[in-house]
């Protein structure tokens, strides 16, 4: 059953292949998919990265791991270059795209699928129409065809019986698997996932994270997983990055990481609460403050 | 699908309504003066005084609008006012010896011109001119000539 | 302190500026946004405009009533009662239908458009549009805009059709003035431009209310709290910028 379900969405990605995989043949075929050099970037005064260098490689889970608030997010938005960076370049598919055109860009976005930490549904779609959103916005398929693709997606997460549902009707972990199916309805080359754990009871997580391995294992795309859930990370990334202060801290297997004499490394993957990233935010004195010395 | 019917259904008639509405307001709130402007010819007039004639002004006979004012000007060489006006051409059978006068609706009301009939057998044409013509009134000159005429009566 | 004024003058510069380059963004988007996808456009019609009738109607009434009355009351001091009809013509016409409509209609149509856009972007929704390869401006905001600025000019007719009907009601059904000389009154007064000044108005109202709810919408901060500030700066900035436009045109146009 579940091959069959991974055979049929390899069928429909070669009966119809779409602007992804014509376009792959313009470019360069490179190992690593993205490519981030001596990446800067500052959100007013703070500066969230300084001098990050990442290569996501082709065709595997990667992880991109952090405390909250190092900026795994703007990352994101940084690839899809829906804010730009200060200093340094951002290559996918070997093409720099701070030289890429409005226009080209649009082009560029549409090899990615992107799930959205709450899945970003169209408050006034159907889930059906949610997953045929793109195929509307970007192809003149007939309508027989659209249905087909839309509920093999939809098959593909569970969900081909949810179709006619709103999304307001959903738990969160369907809207999540439904925002999957729409992430995937253009089968992209690039598949992003932010926060996809956040907030789902342990079934809904396990369906999401055998979800993430059977679609980068069925279709041959590249996943980029955002996350600070290590346990989930560690069992369905091939490799991770841990950023920390804008850079990367470490980076190798989930097993490599976790063996890392850095202590960074080891508070976080093994959630300790006081460490390099420490417990009190920073404050005057303790003593000092109960005294009321720093009241003037 | 049937609701995506009913907005467009919706839209459509608020759409229609609101044409309705807007061509209601633009022919039933304005009246017609029974004066188009379409098919005109053009009468001039010289005055003493205009007082205060402007452009568009109506030109009326026996109370009804049959043209407008088009154009008030000052001759330097004759030292008064050249008034051009234009009447429908359906009144094409003015006599020639007809008389214009400036008058005022009401007592403080906006100026117009007055048509007095004439006996003439010959009518008003394209760039005729009228050849009596009676200024405006000036309040300002009836206070001062009552004034006067009742200081000398005193006396 | 004459750095905080700088920096406020500098901002509020910014601001206008970003204004303007949206403003010029929506209006090059918006002729091939209504040829190409029309049924986006007539959905937010149905949103802006056929949603709107039931408020815009009530409240002609009975602005059109108090017309009726005051126009009464005052004018029969001058024996003038018969000017009523004329008197409140050109109060809907050329002043009232416009203003209190836009004024409506930002509190109605506006803030909807501002919460309902504000929201799509707190839950990521123009965000994963833009993943989708589908500029949100013209998916999202330009059918919007389209919407309420083909929506303002019918509902200013119809809350000027209405008023008449309620100074109608007020000033032949109650208070016994003739109806003839209501209608003669107004059409012996009311000229062709004094109809054409209300459109006029109601037109540029249309756009700039418009344009206001989905600026303020789309540049919301997305969280709870930042929307509900959204909309009521759509609101607060929508009734500035109307009264001062109204005031600007009526001038222009003496």
């Amino acid at each position: 059953m579940r091959s069959a379900t991974g055979q049929q969405l390899h069928a429909t990605s070669t009966e119809w292949p779409p602007i992804a995989a014509l376009s792959t043949c313009m470019d360069q075929q490179t190992d690593n998919v993205i490519e981030i050099r001596d990446l800067d970037y500052s959100r007013g005064q703070r500066q969230i990265f300084k001098g990050l260098n990442i290569d996501i490689p082709r065709g595997k889970v990667t992880a991109v791991m952090g405390p909250s608030g190092t900026g795994k997010t703007t990352l994101l938005r940084l690839i899809t270059r829906q804010i730009r960076p200060h200093r340094g370049t951002i290559k996918i598919n070997g093409i720099d795209i701070a030289m890429l055109s409005q226009k080209e860009m649009f082009r560029m976005r549409r090899r990615f699928g992107m799930l959205f930490q709450n899945g970003a549904l169209l408050t006034d779609f159907s889930v059906f129409e949610n997953v045929a959103f793109p195929l509307r916005e970007h192809t003149r398929l007939p309508n027989r065809l659209v249905r087909h693709i839309v509920l093999t997606k939809l098959h593909a997460v569970g969900l081909r019986g949810a179709a006619d549902m709103m999304p307001s009707e959903l738990s969160g972990g369907m809207a999540r698997r439904v925002a999957l199916a729409r992430a995937m309805v253009m089968d992209p080359e690039i598949l992003i996932y932010d926060e996809p754990f956040v907030g789902l009871d342990p079934i809904s997580m396990g369906v999401i994270v055998r979800l993430v391995r059977k679609m980068n294992d069925a279709l041959g795309i590249s996943s980029i997983l955002v996350s600070h859930d290590v346990q989930e990370i560690a069992t369905v990334s091939d490799q991770s990055f841990l950023i920390s202060d804008g850079k990367v801290a470490a980076s190798g297997s989930p097993d490599e990481l976790s063996e890392t004499p850095s202590d960074l490394v080891r508070q976080f993957m093994h959630g300790m609460a006081d460490g390099p990233v420490a417990f009190h935010f920073s404050a005057p004195d303790y003593a000092e403050q109960l005294l009321g010395r720093d009241s003037e | 699908m049937q609701q995506t019917r009913s907005v467009e259904l919706g839209a459509g008639l608020f759409v229609l309504f609101g044409f309705a509405a807007l061509f209601f307001l633009t022919t039933q709130t304005t009246g017609s003066d029974g004066f188009s402007g379409d098919d005109v010819f053009e009468v001039t007039a010289r005055f003493e005084n205009v007082g205060s004639l402007k452009n568009r002004a109506p030109v009326a006979m026996s109370g009804v609008t049959i043209g407008r004012v088009r154009s008030v000007a000052f001759d330097p060489e004759n030292l008064d006012a050249v008034v051009v006006f234009e009447i429908d051409s359906q009144y094409g059978q003015i006599p020639d010896d007809s008389d214009a006068s400036i008058l005022t609706a009401g007592l403080l009301g906006s100026q117009y011109i007055g048509i007095q009939a004439g006996g003439s057998d010959f009518y008003l044409e394209n760039g005729s001119e009228i050849e009596f013509t009676q200024s405006a009134l000036v309040i300002e000159n009836l206070i001062s000539k009552y004034l006067f005429n009742s200081g000398s009566d005193s006396e | 302190m004459f750095r905080d004024i700088f920096y406020t003058i500098i901002g509020f510069l910014r601001t206008l500026g970003a204004f303007q380059l949206f403003s010029l963004r929506i209006l090059a988007n918006s002729p091939s946004i209504f040829v190409r996808r029309f049924s986006l456009v007539v959905k937010q019609v149905f949103n802006a405009g056929a949603m709107s009738l039931v408020i815009i109607m009530v409240s002609a009434f009975f602005v059109g009533g108090v017309l009726g009355l005051q126009g009464y009351s005052n004018l029969s001091k001058f024996n003038a009662e018969d000017s009523v009809g004329a008197f409140a013509a050109f109060s809907l016409l050329k002043e009232l239908g416009p203003v209190i409509t836009a004024l409506l209609f930002a509190g109605r149509a506006g803030t909807a458009l501002s919460s309902e856009i504000g929201l799509m972007k707190a839950t990521d929704q123009l965000s994963a549009m833009e993943m989708m390869a589908t500029d949100p401006l013209r998916r999202v905001l330009v059918p919007r805009f389209l919407g309420g600025v083909i929506s303002m000019p019918l509902l200013v007719a119809i809350f000027n059709v209405i008023g008449l009907f309620g100074a109608h009601v007020v000033a032949v059904g109650l208070l016994g003035v003739d109806t003839g000389a209501f209608w003669q009154q107004m059409q012996a007064t009311l000229t062709l431009p004094d109809v054409y000044e209300g459109i006029l108005k109601s037109v540029v109202f249309g756009f700039v209310a418009s344009l206001l709810a989905v600026w303020e919408g789309y540049n919301a901060v997305p969280t709870a709290e930042g929307v509900g500030k959204a909309t009521t700066r759509t609101v607060v900035i929508t009734a500035i910028a109307v009264l001062i436009l109204d005031f600007m045109i009526t001038a222009a146009m003496l």
